[in-house]
């Protein structure tokens, strides 16, 4: 996969912002020692891997999770630490979430898993009013910052209703948690380790259409990654690209081929949806003056609009175009019209270069 | 189903070599046969806070033939339906029933059409029970036009409405509250009707379905939930996931039955006896003591997590097609050729209905927008760089 090819060339942070919220010591930039070329789900297991060995009071759990996982990030870790700490749970989500919540509030590092994001939903309430408000209402006598939340989410090409989801926009509406989402493996490892280390409530969602699919050079050792630090990966200067996940990668496509037409495009990977970068955006659409947000998510009330409505407010007289968003559309995920539904790349390109020559 | 029984039985009557003890004129109108006849179900019914009805259940050769016929059915239609995804026709997800067809069928045989029933994701042998065409079955499977949803729903969300079947649901555990309901609206309108909701030993572990209960017990609903264990809430084994796997005593305060869901005799006798109880007394749990021969979906080889010896013990000692079989020739309603010519007839019906059913096209396009509210209220479509309008469609 191109992406693969891009992080080599390692942008880094070029614009000239320094994450001024640096939570966890986390190295912005990864060293390639011991780099081994693996997948997704590879990557999150080795996370994982690190995460217990680090820390003797993290817990993995879920359903299935014992023998590995339906996509095999949790495979061998019950083997190496111990039922006692990886363990299976019924099939009860808001219980899974419920019983998460306490165990961190006790000061453990709990890693549940819901099995797929599209069945997170009875544990909703669990995180919206327990996990997200805890340190909140006890006035910071109680707070359950070493829960994280693992998901698989988005489209897989044939998921259908109920496992192709990207449910983050109803999370990211929730002050007191975090919303993480990687788009690659070597990010991946380093942000689920800054994620469970991270003293507040995380979501992380995997983009399983990524679990074998993508495959990178994943350095060996432990590191972590910031959060709340946007990353360009790509330099431009037309038009501001800003999306997450998996669609970093159709987006990626589609700058490229608008660089055959002669529009440079700069692609940001969001990283953290909340708290989201806003400076390294806004940077970036000063300096280009245009920006396209694309998501999985239908449009109406996904993320992308919170992230139009923010840049419209700290940029409108530098904006030389609308802000744009290639999404789902506003239907229920779709089975065999899902090629119709995804923000594919040419809806991309249509939208690059429809806001360039506004 | 009855004229087809007729059509292999008149071939049959040009074999002169049949011995005499085949009685050949006393043996044609069975397919039309009600003379009744008593058999025993398996093992006993075990009750919870309730009296188990009687072993006896009464039959006729009608009844059983079309029991043969109809699990024949349901069990060629799963294998086909594998056979398909492996090809790669059928995408996304499909969760097969065999092994499981005596719940579908033994239920059938005690409730009526007015009755509703709603399950999980493992619904095509349901819907066939409801009523529901091959044809149907195979094109929702390939997402075209021909299928029950329109195309739109695909394996895991099939649907009835002209006889009450409810679908047809992705998130596990979710029906059983909406069959309580439908339970509800049954009681309204007072029309002695019951609903079924069913529902696997993996979902009996979710929060809602206490809340159902305790719901449905408070208020007397017409409402049975049917719990169809076979032991695997996908690769977890039942006693890794449940403290108490006598699922038929969750209801506490509600009466539970446990049957052999292997036997469509005992389904048949505990439906219509819990059938009986819901109208009267509220609601009861039925678990069904069942098991499938096929993984938790196709992505699931089924063999991981149990033992091959396991799955073809099962194959050999419980079979529900082989129980009605062994009873038909035990009471020599049909010779073992009739039965096999059946079998015959209903794969060559099964290989017909797949052809036509590829014939039948996909969705159209536009058809991604409708119904996702009510017609009128549409939802806009916007052409890929969202400046105007392109469209509002229904």
């Amino acid at each position: 996969m191109a992406l693969r090819n891009i992080i080599g060339k390692r942008i880094g942070n070029g614009i000239g912002l320094v994450g001024r919220r640096s939570l966890s010591t986390a190295t912005s930039d990864v060293e390639n020692r011991n780099a081994k070329s693996m997948n997704l789900y590879s990557a999150i297991n080795q996370a994982l891997h690190l995460a217990l060995e680090t820390d003797p009071r993290a817990f993995v759990f879920g359903e299935d999770v014992s023998f590995g996982g339906v996509f095999r990030c949790t495979t061998g870790l019950a083997d190496r630490f111990g039922k006692a700490r990886v363990f299976n749970t019924p099939l009860c989500e808001q219980g899974i979430v419920g019983f998460g919540i306490g165990l961190a509030a006790m000061g453990n590092r709990a890693i549940a898993e819901i099995q797929f994001a599209d069945y997170i939903y009875p544990a909703f309430d669990q995180i919206v009013n327990e996990a997200a408000k805890f340190r909140y209402r006890s006035g910071n006598q109680f707070n359950c910052g070493g829960l994280t939340i693992r998901a698989p989410y988005g489209a897989v090409g044939h998921g259908g209703h109920y496992h192709s989801q990207s449910p983050e926009a109803f999370f990211c509406h929730v002050p007191g948690i975090k919303v993480v989402i990687p788009r690659s493996p070597r990010q991946a490892k380093g942000l689920l380790l800054s994620c469970i280390r991270d003293p507040n409530p995380v979501v992380f969602f995997e983009p399983k259409w990524l679990y074998r699919l993508a495959v990178e050079e994943v350095p060996e050792h432990d590191y972590m990654l910031p959060l709340s630090k946007a990353e360009v990966i790509r330099q431009g200067s037309d038009i501001t690209l800003v999306g997450w996940g998996a669609q970093l990668s159709i987006m990626e496509q589609a700058c490229i081929e608008a660089e055959k037409d002669g529009i440079s495009c700069e692609l940001i990977d969001l990283k953290t949806l909340i708290p989201w970068d806003k400076e390294t955006v806004e940077a970036s659409v000063r300096k280009t003056g245009r920006v396209l947000i694309s998501h999985e998510a239908p449009v109406t009330g996904g993320f992308g609009a919170e992230i139009s409505a923010s840049i419209v407010e700290r940029c409108f007289l530098r904006l030389e175009a609308p802000v744009a968003r290639v999404c789902g559309l506003d239907t229920p995920f779709p089975l065999v019209f899902e090629p119709f539904y995804m923000p594919s790349k040419n809806k991309v390109l249509d939208a690059i270069k429809a806001t360039v020559n506004y | 189903m009855a004229l087809s029984y007729l059509r292999s039985s008149s071939s049959r009557s040009v074999n002169l070599l049949k011995p005499l003890s085949s009685s050949l004129p006393l043996r044609r109108p069975i397919s039309t046969d009600t003379t009744p006849i008593t058999v025993e179900t398996s093992v006993p019914f075990t009750s919870h806070q309730c009296d188990a009805p009687s072993r006896s259940v009464e039959t006729n050769p009608k009844e059983l033939l079309t029991f043969f016929r109809d699990m024949a059915l349901m069990r060629r239609m799963e294998i086909a339906a594998d056979s398909l995804y492996k090809a790669k026709l059928i995408r996304g997800f499909c969760h097969l029933y065999d092994g499981q067809e005596a719940v579908a069928v033994g239920m059938e045989a005690a409730i009526t059409k007015k009755d509703c029933i709603i399950t999980a994701y493992r619904d095509h042998c349901t819907f066939i029970g409801r009523g529901g065409t091959l044809l149907e079955v195979f094109a929702e499977l390939m997402g075209r036009q021909a299928g029950c949803s329109k195309g739109k729903g695909g394996s895991m969300h099939f649907y009835k409405k002209d006889s009450n079947f409810y679908g047809g649901h992705g998130i596990v555990g979710a029906q059983v509250p909406l069959g309580c309901g439908l339970a509800f609206a049954q009681k309204y309108s007072k029309d002695e009707t019951v609903t079924f909701a069913l529902y696997g030993d993996g979902a009996a572990n979710q929060g809602q379905l206490f809340e159902a209960l305790n719901i449905s017990a408070l208020w007397d609903l017409p409402a049975i939930l049917v719990c169809e264990n076979n032991h695997y809430g996908m690769g977890t084994a039942e006693w890794r996931a449940a403290k108490s796997p006598a699922y038929y005593k969750r209801g506490d305060y509600v009466p539970g039955l446990k049957v052999d869901g292997m036997d469509a005799l005992a389904v048949k006798q505990a439906c219509k006896f819990a059938k009986e109880h819901a109208l009267k007394n509220g609601p009861i749990i039925l678990e069904m003591d069942t098991y499938r021969y096929h993984g938790h979906s196709m992505s699931d080889p089924g063999s991981t997590y149990r033992t091959r010896d396991e799955i073809s013990g099962v194959r050999q000692e419980r079979d529900p097609i082989e129980r009605i079989r062994k009873l038909i020739l035990s009471h020599d309603l049909a010779t073992e050729k009739e039965l096999k010519d059946i079998e015959k007839e209903v794969r060559k019906e099964v290989d017909d209905t797949i052809t036509q059913a590829k014939e039948s096209p996909m969705p159209e396009p536009s058809k991604l927008f409708t119904n996702v509210y009510a017609k009128g209220l549409g939802v806009e479509s916007f052409g890929a760089d969202r400046k105007e309008v392109r469209a509002t469609l229904p």
